[in-house]
């Protein structure tokens, strides 16, 4: 069995744990979340077939939670907040620094499926203002001339 | 006894049982809150604040979801609340595209009248980004604009509780929210059934049926064409509301008129095919039942429930009778019997149908409902399309006289014009089935246990010496439910009708949009099927077989029902269709 098919018998065995739970669509989709990535078109139709819900349902769920994502997100989640001390600080040009070196837009991936770029609101460590986190790694007192640097140290 | 609670609204007491929430007490008082998500039991979630009360809690609370309690004391107009639901207003026009000039509801929209009634003065009181989003209208039925959405959820409770279908919902959150299909999908990509409840469920214009007028006043214009046109049984009961009459109103002999000053070349009756779908379908049903076929035979004349059936039950596809719809019938006997008799070339014909119904515009485009490469039906527009030209053709409607459908296709019996409510075809069906079973007259040809507006309705019917069991049922919700009890073997029927809109077409989603002040005290549903059993018992005949129009048809041209020609040019067949496309 290949990694994904095993993905989907997990998946399945999720939704049938679930299935007569009422509200079971948020935890399978937070299991769905965890195990693809992302939920992408077919796990939620799964998701959908499998708890007799609609697509609809599914998908405005899935859309209306920022916990979920449609699209696989990069190994590298990299978080830059726009809270008001960082905004402060110039959080923005470590942002817009961020996008030009990636050459990715906030809020989507990098086309070599490395680096997610998105933009937060506080993250509660407004003494280390401007913020930003890469996965587990805080990075405080940010200033757009060390960004290269640090996102080298995740390309090796 | 119910527990009776008491309570106080703008100082009117009044009794009401426990569990009625406040709106509902406050209309028993007489008194009006505004509301604008609201839809009598089918949305009552609270989600547009418009009817917000002042109960001395901390906030205004929305009425529609606030249960009476024993000794409250309610305002629902003070000058706080008056502001509140202006505001709100303002608010959601801030997000509307406000075209009310061209929008085609105008005038019987319930955000523009709220903004009338409630003093709205500036439409631009907050001026801030507008959302735009491009108009889906690839469905052949209905046309999505969300530019005009409210996000009330009128059309999203209707498709999946009702309905049981949910091709819609709310998308993403905050000031992105739209209703949408998942993944940014076009309805006609989704299983839609084309029935269009979620436009006679929406307030405003950002739902409406795909206008096809165009094509008949062009077809209309057109020396070379000869233009036929068919109303269905359900139009007579509530074409008139679009002209102030009340719901109810019987307008056939006027519908007739209009149809001939808007200069059709020949009026017929979609009830002659009503009643020659039920010789083919009260055939179809005697020979399953004689020779051993598929039971419970199913009814087809309902499109949405056809697509219904084909995507969600295709299981059931076998018991789908193979019976055309009656339009369609009509229109494959246009092009063949009609055109032969009067020397006309079928190609030259243009069949439109008058229909109470989306759907219909769905079926018609069906490749499979045609005769040697020419459709059954051209083109069909609803009972509102045909209002809009009345009007637009300065054709004062109330002051017509009767007119009568041509002769060929025009006549018909009490049993077709009862197809328009839920329970008519069965009726219909039954009168016909009992004589041909028994040879005999069947007296009392009301079948009452088949008639009224609940969602399933089940009789025993007594033919000869063998009991049948029928069902009935409206909503494809309900028809899902029906179904279900069928393939356990909870249930067991010969014959099932099944409506895709709930009471039946005189519900149907082409019908005149009836707003939610309206539905809260008055059943559309009962009101419309009113005309047409009063219809149905002032007709000297009352059963299909009777017609002489159908009698005349079978002896010149189709031999008799389930004849070879019957079969070729009035029985179709159906296909599995996928849940989502690939």
């Amino acid at each position: 069995m290949s990694e994904m098919d095993q993905k989907y018998a997990e998946l399945r065995q999720i939704i049938e744990a679930h299935k007569d739970w009422p509200g079971a669509l948020m935890p399978v989709l937070q299991a769905a979340q965890e195990l693809f990535g992302c939920v992408p078109e077919d796990v939620q139709k799964i998701i959908a077939e499998g708890l007799g819900v609609t697509l609809s349902e599914v998908y405005g769920v899935a859309t209306f939670y920022a916990q979920f994502s449609l699209r696989p997100k990069g190994k590298y989640i990299i978080s830059v907040c726009l809270g008001t001390a960082c905004y402060v600080k110039g959080s923005q040009s470590v942002l817009d620094k961020l996008s030009e070196e990636l050459k990715c837009s906030v809020g989507s991936t990098t086309d070599d499926g490395l680096f997610t770029l998105q933009a937060t609101r506080c993250l509660g460590a407004c003494g280390l203002a401007p913020v930003m986190t890469i996965n587990q790694d805080v990075y405080g007192r940010m200033t757009p001339d060390q960004v290269p640097g640090i996102l080298a140290k995740y390309r090796e | 006894m119910e527990n009776m609670i008491t309570l106080t609204i703008d100082g009117v007491s009044v009794e009401v049982p426990a569990g009625t929430t406040v709106l509902e007490a406050a209309r028993k008082a007489g008194i009006h809150i505004p509301t604008l998500c609201y839809l009598k039991d089918i949305n009552e979630i609270g989600a547009c604040r418009m009817c917000v009360v002042d109960t001395g809690a901390r906030a205004l609370q929305a009425s529609c979801v606030l249960p009476a309690t024993n000794g409250m004391v309610v305002k629902t107009n003070t000058p706080k609340i008056r502001q509140y639901r202006k505001t709100l207003l303002e608010l959601v026009l801030s997000a509307h595209d406000k075209k009310c000039l061209s929008c085609v509801r105008s005038t019987n929209c319930e955000l523009q009248r709220l903004c009338r009634e409630l003093g709205v003065e500036d439409g631009d009181a907050f001026k801030g980004v507008q959302n735009e989003y491009a108009i889906d209208d690839v469905s052949p039925s209905i046309v999505r604009d969300n530019n005009k959405c409210i996000l009330c959820r009128r059309c999203v409770a209707v498709c999946s509780k009702v309905q049981g279908i949910g091709v819609i919902g709310p998308v993403m959150r905050g000031f992105k929210t739209a209703i949408e299909s998942p993944w940014g999908l076009k309805l006609n990509d989704m299983a839609c059934i084309n029935c269009g409840q979620c436009i006679t469920a929406c307030p405003v214009g950002a739902l409406h049926e795909k206008d096809d007028t165009a094509k008949v006043w062009a077809a209309l214009a057109d020396p070379d064409k000869h233009v036929v046109v068919q109303p269905a049984p359900a139009v007579r009961a509530a074409l008139g509301e679009e002209f102030g009459l009340p719901m109810g109103t019987s307008v056939t002999g006027k519908m007739a008129s209009a149809l001939k000053r808007l200069g059709f070349d020949k009026v017929f009756d979609t009830d002659f095919g009503a009643d020659l779908t039920i010789m083919e379908e009260a055939n179809e049903l005697v020979e399953r039942i004689a020779n051993g076929g598929v039971l419970p035979m199913i009814t087809s004349c309902s499109p949405g429930w056809i697509k219904f059936c084909e995507t969600y039950y295709p299981d059931f596809i076998p018991n789908l009778s193979s019976c055309k719809s009656p339009h369609e019938m009509t229109g494959a006997m246009v092009k063949t019997y009609y055109a032969e008799k009067m020397g006309i070339d079928p190609a030259k014909i243009v069949v439109v149908s008058v229909m109470p119904c989306t759907a219909k515009k769905f079926e018609a485009a069906r490749p499979e409902l045609g005769h040697n490469g020419l459709a059954d039906v051209d083109v069909v527009i609803t009972t509102r399309e045909l209002a809009r030209m009345i009007r637009e053709a300065g054709i004062n409607f109330n002051a017509l006289p009767d007119g009568d459908f041509d002769s060929l296709m025009g006549e018909s019996t009490g049993a077709a014009v009862i197809f328009g409510a839920t329970g008519g075809v069965m009726e219909a069906a039954l009168r016909t089935a009992y004589e041909t079973l028994t040879k005999t007259t069947l007296e009392k040809v009301d079948f009452h246990a088949v008639r009224g507006v609940q969602g399933i309705k089940e009789a025993t019917v007594r033919i000869g010496d063998t009991d049948v069991n029928v069902a009935v049922c409206s909503s494809t919700g309900m028809a899902a439910k029906l179904l279900d009890s069928v393939r356990s073997g909870e249930k067991n029927y010969a014959f099932i009708e099944v409506m895709a809109c709930p009471g039946g077409c005189v519900n149907g989603g082409g019908q005149p949009i009836v707003d939610a002040d309206t539905r809260a005290v008055v059943d559309v549903r009962v009101e419309r099927a009113k005309a047409l059993y009063g219809e149905d018992l002032e007709k000297p005949l009352r059963k299909s077989h009777e017609n002489a129009e159908i009698k005349a048809i079978y002896r010149d041209f189709l031999d008799k029902p389930g004849s070879h020609l019957a079969h070729e040019l009035l029985h179709t067949h159906y296909e599995k269709r996928p849940l989502y496309k690939d």
